[in-house]
């Protein structure tokens, strides 16, 4: 009998749940799948911190079109099985107008196909180009492609005078793209790539993986992972004597992995937005008072220095309420006012959608960025 | 492979082995008082380096790292006597089931207290690219501390097993609870104290190691695993085998990566825990005829 009892209340309890009144109908549902927690935390949280800023914003003025905005955001921990589940959820029993996030590359390719199918609207936060190649028919994202970084840093390497470099990319989507991009357009650029090591995303020492880059006497290194190993492999390469130059890929855009490196992070290469060097910028760069003011309503909310990927958020959830804006609630019609935003000014660069292209951005979006003195600022040659 | 090469690998892998010796010594003190494995062991050792970061903020880096300790050790005590001191007669299996739950706990509340992102103490001496070479090989100063505190703590620990009243009683109530208690030593006592002083060793190589290895609210995991894994290589129980265990994985992985991709070094050491565990679980330096006899 006892059985009976407990499978009754679990019952009860299940039905509990699914009854919970749904919120009332004059709002506008935007899900978010992010990793708030977990190794892709320092992605997750500065964008499910933005989100919530951007929906405090837009309801206290009385939200989009007299419809506030219900946000609703999970915590993915960075776990592809995690975000399906959730997308799940989102689709199903919240049925939300569109999705923000995940946060990483392999969280989004997991759930690609369930949103495709599900013809809901996806507005990824993750870098990896197979995203939008091939093109989704809902499927957009906001940071600039693995590509255009690559591109960017085999440019500036053609200016240096490199050709032999040793690639190093953590065992993650994000890592294992990029170091795919990576090989595929070395070839064009004239750069060999003599020696490519890929370790675990959680390595807490790659003391042995930079002796190994050392031994094959390459002329630069580039590291394509997330964090923690962006900052020990930096520290690492310096304490064993490597003194060619580390290209690290957009991923590096904190502040917090400078200061964790410390001074071996001084004179790292790489491509990013330009949130990071907003103060240095020109005046007459269309993307300044956008990072102006997202920077500075971030920090005075949050007290921590904003970082590119809380931006990708910002782009995602303003590319949507201005959709929203124009085509209102109906799913088909802002998916068309998504694909046809052009000279959208957001913090990863000036978006132009095509049916072609999920990304709108180009390779103007990034600048190559270096570290002096334990700040990022513009690398001048 | 260059000389030079080969001994760059080889400081590497000590690097390596003495830190997940370290951890392996913290689950040894606790398996000899207790027969369990303490899967919180990891815990101990994030929470040691975490609250040091956050305490160096308002007082010197030594005293930092005191407070830290004793802190976590206090901790220590509390997640016993809450959670294991009054089991009546608990089962190895019941206990063990309690610290991997007791990990998860411990993780999640370290999450909220402090939140998801990555810290470090201040290298010791030097900073993150000083490094000492000694004769075309690297090393990090950082390096030399981990390797001198482990030293000292081994040191410290065989002297107080094998010739303090304490020790011997804590190892008393490790072979025969029972008979430990006939002859008049409490035997809940040594496990809260044996839980106190692996939090202790746990919450140090916390601090020491973490300019290396950066702490994170999740890292204990990653260390316990490999910790665990030293522990059972080398043989349950004993420290200067997990020393010598530790320093062997260490050094296997190191070397692992010059021959193999990067990626494959944590294959490399599950397996040699598989394979010791299927062939030797004595460990490789613990008699064969004594594990038989033990519980677990």
């Amino acid at each position: 009998m006892k059985f009976a009892k407990v499978f009754a209340a679990v019952l009860l309890l299940l039905f509990a749940v699914t009854l919970t009144p749904s919120a009332a109908e004059d709002t506008i549902k935007f899900g978010a799948i992010l990793s708030v927690t977990g190794p892709a935390s320092f992605l997750g949280a500065p964008e499910s911190k933005t989100l919530e800023m951007l929906a405090e914003e837009i309801n206290a003025k009385g939200g989009i079109k007299g419809k506030k905005v219900e946000l609703i955001i999970k915590d993915s921990m960075g776990k592809p099985e995690n975000a399906v589940s959730f997308a799940k959820q989102l689709i199903e029993e919240d049925k939300v107008l569109a999705i923000i996030g995940p946060s990483t590359s392999g969280e989004t390719m997991a759930i690609k196909n369930l949103l495709e199918e599900a013809k809901t609207i996806l507005l990824s936060c993750a870098a990896a180009e197979v995203i939008v190649d091939p093109v989704a028919k809902y499927v957009f994202k906001t940071p600039q492609k693995d590509s255009f970084a690559v591109r960017k840093i085999y440019m500036e390497m053609k200016k240096m005078g490199i050709s032999k470099i040793g690639v190093a990319a953590g065992n993650t989507g994000f890592g294992k793209a990029g170091k795919e991009q990576l090989e595929k357009i070395a070839p064009e650029f004239g750069i060999d790539i003599l020696i490519s090591e890929v370790y675990d995303k959680s390595a807490t020492d790659l003391t042995a993986v930079v002796t190994k880059l050392k031994a094959a006497d390459v002329q630069a290194v580039v590291n394509w992972s997330i964090v923690p190993a962006q900052s020990i492999i930096a520290k690492n390469m310096r304490q064993i004597g490597m003194t060619v130059p580390l290209f690290q890929s957009h991923g590096f855009g904190n502040i917090k992995y400078v200061e964790a490196a410390g001074p071996a992070a001084e004179g790292i290469i790489f491509p990013a937005g330009r949130l990071l060097v907003v103060n240095v910028l020109p005046e007459e760069n269309s993307q300044k008072p956008v990072l102006a003011k997202y920077k500075s309503d971030y920090e005075s909310k949050f007290q921590e220095d904003a970082s590119t990927f809380g931006g990708h958020a910002y782009d995602a959830f303003m590319i949507l309420a201005k959709a929203v804006e124009t085509a209102g609630t109906d799913t088909e019609k802002v998916r068309d006012a998504i694909e046809s935003t052009k000279g959208f000014v957001g913090t990863g660069g000036v978006f132009n959608f095509s049916a072609e292209d999920h990304n709108g951005l180009d390779i103007n979006a990034f600048d190559m960025l270096t570290v002096k003195d334990g700040k990022f600022t513009l690398l001048t040659n | 492979m260059s000389a030079e090469l080969f001994f760059q690998y080889l400081v590497a892998g000590v690097t390596y082995g003495i830190i997940y010796s370290i951890v392996a010594i913290g689950f040894n003190i606790i398996y000899n008082t207790t027969g369990i494995i303490n899967f919180a062991q990891g815990e101990f050792v994030m929470l040691g380096g975490m609250t040091a970061v956050t305490l160096n903020g308002f007082m010197p880096l030594p005293a930092a790292i005191v407070v830290a300790v004793l802190v976590t050790m206090a901790i220590g005590a509390l997640v016993e006597i809450v959670f294991i001191r009054w089991l009546v007669n608990p089962s190895v299996l019941r206990m063990i089931i309690i610290t991997i739950g007791l990990s998860i706990l411990i993780r999640e509340i370290a999450l909220h207290v402090w939140d998801e992102k990555v810290r470090a103490l201040p290298y010791f001496t030097g900073t993150s690219v000083s490094s000492i070479e000694v004769g075309g090989v690297h090393i990090s100063p950082q390096v030399l501390w981990v390797i001198g505190v482990c030293t000292v703590i081994v040191i410290i620990l065989n002297f107080f097993f094998s010739c303090t009243s304490m020790g011997r009683q804590m190892r008393a109530c490790s072979d025969n609870r029972n008979a430990a208690r006939l002859c008049g030593i409490s035997a809940r006592n040594m496990v809260t104290l044996s839980f106190v002083l692996s939090a202790g060793i746990g919450a140090l190589a916390g601090c020491v190691v973490s300019p290396i290895t950066y702490v994170q609210y999740d890292s204990g995991t990653g260390l316990a695993i490999k910790g665990f894994t030293v522990a059972i290589l080398g043989g349950l129980g004993n420290s200067m085998a997990a020393v010598a265990a530790g320093i062997l994985l260490g050094v296997l992985e190191s070397f692992s990566i010059w021959v193999m991709p990067t990626a494959f070094k944590d294959a490399l050491s599950i397996s040699i825990l598989l394979i010791i565990l299927f062939a030797r679980p004595s460990g490789l330096f613990g008699s064969r005829e004594v594990f038989s006899m033990k519980e677990f």
